[in-house]
């Protein structure tokens, strides 16, 4: 894959913030009896790659969502940074695209984010170069391979300029090639200005991505540790755990 | 029976006057009611998808109920809702091609309205969340929802012209079957074989055919370019 264009998510209307970006406190989300998220409470900072890590069924993309403000948590708030306040952008597991080429898409998002209309070619045409699909522009979303569907559903994300991206587990079911471009296209995400939590089981890839760990077990928050320490020793039993391979059931 | 039809192919090749003046007042009357029908019914089916409101339920059991509403029961009440002494009888349009559109709209719209609040409502629950994400309004959902569900609720407009085309029993008591005013295509037929008069009954049901294949192919020509666009 050619190497990407760094470009800024022009104009930088999200200047940094001071401080955490956002806050979350307490939150717990039950489903039929069940406590799904148990209390969590963390902060994410204002840059850099937050991993979610951990098994399957540990949380992960509920809090994805309950971040997202997708759904409201039984207990508890997410307090997202006043300069962010409605940027942010969730990219899920399995993006839906809509029925029409690659550039309608894009179109279609920068539209709805309220991009004038003289702008939008400009913005289209950036959008494409970072997530180098200038040559499948017309053709349709759908028909496109998977790691290339995932990589239009990121930038189409970034049409509103997003403060903070969540990715859930963009790479899951994808061959190593396209696993590196989407890598290599949340590098220029993050370098463009835009804080990424980028949702993984893959204990190697929150490894080369990481700045920072938050590992997930049963609901709960096992730990949240700067990256280079928790690759070194993980301070939780459970992420010590997962990186041995160990069955966390 | 073979007479019958010679007298229906002399009658189509020499372009009888009366038989177009039947397929033209067909071709208006239902093409009318369906144009209009899809402005209630669309809108209804919208709100009946994605809205939350106390009675929905209700409503989409009733609506999808009137699916089966008997044409000459439509033809019936608004008979007495026109007639002379009936409550719009002012209006005097019993036995007018408007009675007729009406009487249409009336059995297309329940059609069109079940079958698009399904299209719409399956659609809507593919796209919300992502649509949500990208921070679309209620309208920009909603004008994304109907735009790409078009193909699918084109169908549903087929299934109404379909209804609409072929109805009998409503047109004929609020329309009467009067030459030259109020016969369509169906009424015709159906008077004409009562009469013995096969020919003009045959020429009008080949045309009835040709005219429904007509229009199904040119909407399916446009749905084969849509789904090409989109792959989907």
């Amino acid at each position: 894959m050619p190497e990407l264009r760094v470009l800024p998510l022009h104009p930088p209307v999200h200047p940094h913030p001071q401080g955490a970006l956002l806050r979350a406190r307490g939150l717990v989300i039950r489903r039929g009896g069940n406590t799904l998220l148990g209390g969590l409470s963390f902060e994410l900072p204002a840059s850099g790659i937050t991993a979610m890590l951990g098994p399957n069924g540990a949380g992960k993309s509920l809090l994805l969502r309950a971040l997202a403000g997708l759904l409201t948590p039984d207990e508890g708030e997410v307090a997202l940074h006043p300069d962010i306040r409605g940027a942010v952008a969730l990219v899920p597991q399995s993006p839906v695209l809509l029925r029409r080429s690659v550039r309608g898409n894009l179109l279609h998002a920068l539209a709805i984010a309220g991009v004038p209309r003289r702008m939008r070619s400009g913005r289209l045409a950036e959008l494409l170069v970072m997530a180098d699909l200038t040559r499948c522009a017309e053709r349709p979303a759908r028909a496109l391979s998977g790691g290339e569907q995932q990589r239009l559903a990121i930038v189409r994300a970034l049409a509103r300029q997003p403060r903070l991206l969540l990715l859930d587990e963009p790479t899951a079911s994808l061959d190593p090639r396209s696993t590196a471009a989407i890598e290599a296209l949340t590098r220029k995400v993050v370098a463009a200005g835009c804080k990424v939590v980028f949702v993984t089981h893959d204990w190697a890839q929150a490894e080369r991505l990481a700045d920072e760990v938050i590992f997930l077990h049963r609901g709960r928050i096992a730990e949240v540790t700067p990256a280079r320490r928790f690759f070194r020793a993980p301070a939780s039993e459970a992420a010590r755990a997962y990186r041995n391979g160990g069955l966390l059931l | 029976m073979s007479e019958g039809f010679a007298q229906a192919f002399r009658m189509i090749a020499g372009l009888d006057r009366e038989l177009f003046e039947i397929i033209l007042l067909s071709i208006r009357v239902s093409f009318t009611a369906v144009l209009l029908a899809l402005l209630v019914a669309l809108p209804f089916a919208a709100v009946l998808a994605v809205g939350r409101f106390p009675g929905r339920r209700g409503l989409i059991v009733l609506v999808n109920a009137m699916m089966g509403l008997p044409p000459v029961v439509v033809g019936l009440a608004l008979y007495l809702l026109f007639s002379r002494s009936g409550p719009l009888g002012v209006l005097e349009l019993l036995y007018t091609p408007t009675a007729m559109i009406i009487a249409q709209m009336v059995l297309v719209i329940p059609i069109v309205t079940a079958i698009s609040r399904q299209v719409i409502a399956d659609m809507h629950a593919e796209y919300d969340e992502m649509l949500r994400t990208l921070g679309a309004s209620r309208i920009q959902m909603l004008g994304t929802v109907l735009w790409e569900a078009r193909s699918a609720l084109m169908t549903v407009a087929l299934a109404g012209l379909g209804r609409a085309l072929s109805e009998v029993g409503a047109v004929m008591i609020v329309g009467g079957n009067i030459n030259h005013v109020t016969r369509v295509m169906t009424t015709a037929v159906a008077l004409e074989t009562s009469r013995g008069n096969l020919g003009l009954a045959l020429a009008l049901g080949l045309i009835l055919l040709v005219l429904s294949l007509l229009v199904n192919t040119a909407v399916a020509l446009l749905r084969s370019e849509w789904r090409e666009a989109a792959h989907a």
